[in-house]
């Protein structure tokens, strides 16, 4: 079942738009508030790496896809920049103090699965992520 | 995002509020750094952040790192369920100092 399948302009100023059509989204479905609270964080910080490494400041436009299916949660992003090098998307260790890079770490430690596929015609990257949340997740 | 700065007891104590995201994480570092420049003891008061991402933990990490270079205080308080969440995904929370209230922050400075 879609809950959300929705354009947005990919920009810092509609990241709060796109926070909250995910948590409205998550919650329609009866997730619990700590797996929307995941959820959440986990698309803005990607939405946050299409904006800086995707896109690099230009225009551009973000899809946001969350689909329910039974006790999963499966939430696609496509945008239609040039196509990522998927190698060098990393978390940086945590023992290292420093400002960034922690983005990517939150992703993996919020998501079951991420996964970038092929995109659409006319896409340029698509990044699937999938978040179970049946008893004990 | 709202931040509000306030003298007290020798402290500045810089409330923050809201959504703590890319788009208004510049501001809570330029903040945050011009109070590092001017070397006084910071206390974030986040009991009002409703949520923070990595853009905004960056901007605190900064913080951090040039107050414990210049030997000052910089230290987090009354932090929200949803921030400490962050914090402890970033396993910041074990790196930071961090009292239960703003009060409790301003007696150990």
């Amino acid at each position: 079942m879609t809950t959300l399948d929705r354009r947005f302009p990919a920009r810092p100023e509609r990241l709060c738009d796109i926070r909250h059509a995910v948590a409205e989204a998550v919650g329609a479905v009866g997730c619990p508030q700590p797996v929307i609270g995941d959820v959440v964080l986990a698309v803005d910080e990607a939405c946050q790496n299409i904006i800086r490494h995707a896109y690099r400041g230009a225009d551009g436009d973000i899809v946001v896809q969350v689909a329910a299916e039974a006790d999963r949660l499966v939430i696609q992003l496509i945008d239609f920049a040039p196509p990522v090098d998927v190698a060098k998307i990393c978390p940086r260790p945590l023992d290292e103090l420093r400002p960034g890079g922690l983005g990517t770490h939150f992703i993996n430690s919020v998501m079951d699965e991420i996964d970038f596929l092929p995109p659409p015609d006319g896409a340029g990257n698509l990044l699937r992520m999938v978040k179970h949340f049946g008893d004990g997740q | 995002m709202n931040i509000e700065t306030s003298e007290q007891g020798g402290s500045v104590v810089v409330a923050l509020a809201g959504e703590v995201d890319l788009q208004h994480s510049p501001k809570l570092r330029k903040v945050l750094m011009e109070l590092m420049l001017e070397r006084r003891p910071v206390i974030v008061d986040m009991a009002g952040v409703a949520y923070i991402d990595s853009s905004g933990i960056a901007g605190l990490v900064e913080a951090y790192q040039m107050a414990r270079r210049q030997a000052g205080r910089f230290t987090l308080a009354a932090v929200s369920q949803p921030a400490m969440r962050v914090l402890q995904l970033a396993r910041l929370d074990k790196v930071f100092a961090i009292a239960d209230t703003v009060a409790a922050a301003l007696g150990s400075v």
